[in-house]
């Protein structure tokens, strides 16, 4: 398999799209939120597994996302997630509100190729009561009353996440973070950026074996070092806890986050 | 030794709250509940007791999952997690919480991050410590605006869990399924009853003379201190660090003459 430039795996995302996106601890691709931003893509629903951190947050005060369908947006540690906070007072975002379980249920659900999971759970809630594609069903295999809910398959157009390696045949090493599997089996494709390129095949081992994503689901590799940057990645690199600090701070006004992405894009310009 | 400091006297009131638990999970960024799972560990551990386990979202040391972020709903749905921490921007006296916002959802004037694991972890988890530090009106309030979990469900919705206990920088809450109605069973040396119901927006049940909450003995304290300590420092550095520093400086200050 051949790797990719980040500018070629932002072009495979189209306006209007259903973009899968992993939790902050599971392996973000930061690195491709700039080259997302630069197509100037519109209307996005984005789904996050199950929670979502800066990337999402950046691509919402871009003005990317028309539709975001979460459990919760947060930073962290740093606080709160600036854009989605704004975009929620401003009422210019639409938000599914979910819980955790509900949305790896959908995932479970797309995954066994089944119209839908069921959940207990979420009855008497507000989220639930602004779900109206969530139904309460009869559990068909009570006599008695046994309401239980129906979450439907979620499945994405484009998954994105990031890794620390992949090899030549496109397997993607994902060790125990399982939920980067959900998100590629419930995918019609999926994007993966990686720190580095090995030459031996991931699956001539058992033990990395036991951890591959196979290239079955991938789509297309591209080389990112440090690409979960300033979140941190498992078994790699810390968080920059200062850096998502100055972006919590900063992305507070639109201003302040056009200055944001600005500043740094001239310190990337001044890297490369 | 110095005295209890008011978050040490939060972590010994988790451990109590604990107590009798095979497996406690904490969420992520909950240095203190997961202080007193870690406590509630070390105890029985010295006592002789069953074996506590304890899964502690974030750290390295102290999780065992290998099966993603679903592992732990996965794992509660199964019955096999004990007891669980939930909080909340608002909670209400019939024990529901809200994690999204205030005001009139969805355009909510403040909006919270979300309602996480919550709306799910709270009905199957049977022993759910609610921990909010800040004992406020605007925080304890009448009615939520937004339910993220209800505290208690109509008798044919499956609900093996629920409000267990809520503790504040202020007491200890037990709260009464049936009733509907916490119940304020102490109140922190420091603090009274007056000043509680002065910052609760909600009624609450109380005996005539609330006790005090219960120092620990030196003992307890002392593995608090040693080992919690020591154990805490590797997911959550720069709280222990912090603890450290005040005990080292309440130390100092018993140490001066008066």
């Amino acid at each position: 398999m051949q790797t990719h430039r980040l500018e070629d795996l932002a072009r495979m995302v189209p306006d209007g799209a259903r973009l899968a996106l992993p939790v902050d601890y599971a392996g973000v691709a930061m690195a491709m939120t700039r080259p997302l931003i630069a197509r100037g893509l519109r209307d996005l629903h984005v789904v996050c597994l199950p929670t979502g951190g800066m990337q999402p947050d950046m691509l919402i005060g871009a003005g990317c996302v028309a539709t975001i369908e979460t459990s919760a947006m947060t930073l962290g540690e740093a606080g709160g997630a600036p854009c989605f906070s704004r975009a929620v007072r401003e009422g210019s975002i639409r938000v599914m509100d979910a819980t955790c379980p509900a949305v790896h249920a959908g995932f479970l659900a797309a995954q066994k190729g089944v119209p839908f999971a069921t959940l207990r759970g979420m009855i008497g809630t507000d989220v639930l009561a602004n779900r109206p594609d969530w139904k309460v069903i009869q559990n068909p295999f009570s006599d008695d009353p046994d309401p239980i809910v129906a979450i439907p398959a979620i499945r994405p157009d484009v998954t994105i996440f990031h890794c620390p390696m992949a090899d030549r045949d496109g397997n993607v090493w994902i060790g125990r973070r399982r939920e980067l599997a959900s998100l590629a089996y419930a995918s019609a494709c999926t994007l993966v950026t990686v720190e580095r390129i090995v030459e031996t095949s991931l699956l001539a081992d058992e033990v990395m074996a036991a951890g591959v994503l196979p290239a079955l689901y991938v789509e297309a590799v591209a080389v990112a070092p440090r690409g979960a940057a300033p979140i941190g990645l498992w078994g790699e690199y810390p968080a920059d806890m200062a850096e998502i600090g100055r972006y919590a701070r900063e992305a507070r006004t639109p201003e302040g986050f056009r200055a944001w992405l600005d500043g740094a894009d001239r310190a990337l310009e001044a890297v490369s | 030794m110095s005295a209890l400091l008011p978050r040490e006297r939060l972590i010994v009131s988790i451990a109590r709250l604990l107590e009798g638990v095979r497996h406690v999970a904490v969420g992520a960024s909950s240095p203190i509940p997961a202080a007193g799972a870690m406590l509630l560990r070390a105890l029985a551990e010295r006592d002789g007791k069953p074996r506590v386990r304890i899964s502690i979202l974030g750290s390295r040391e102290h999780n065992f999952f290998t099966n993603g972020s679903a592992e732990l709903f996965d794992c509660a749905g199964q019955g096999r997690i004990d007891a669980f921490f939930l909080g909340g921007g608002q909670i209400d006296g019939e024990a529901n919480i809200n994690l999204v916002g205030t005001g009139d959802y969805p355009q909510t004037p403040v909006r919270w991050p979300g309602s996480f694991g919550s709306s799910y972890l709270y009905f199957v988890v049977p022993r759910v410590i609610l921990f909010r530090e800040e004992h406020t009106p605007r925080v304890f309030v009448e009615k939520v605006d937004f339910v993220s979990a209800p505290g208690t469900s109509p008798e044919e919705v499956y609900r093996p869990g629920g409000p267990h206990a809520l503790l504040t920088s202020l007491g200890v809450f037990s709260f009464d399924r049936a009733a509907r109605r916490f119940r304020l069973e102490s109140v922190h040396p420091g603090h009274t009853l007056p000043e509680i119901k002065a910052a609760t927006g909600f009624a609450f049940d109380h005996a005539p003379d609330v006790p005090e909450t219960a120092d620990p003995d030196a003992a307890t304290l002392a593995l608090l201190r040693g080992r919690v300590l020591t154990e805490l420092g590797e997911t959550y550095p720069e709280f222990a660090r912090q603890i450290g520093a005040d005990i080292t400086a309440a130390d100092l200050a018993a140490c001066q003459p008066a």
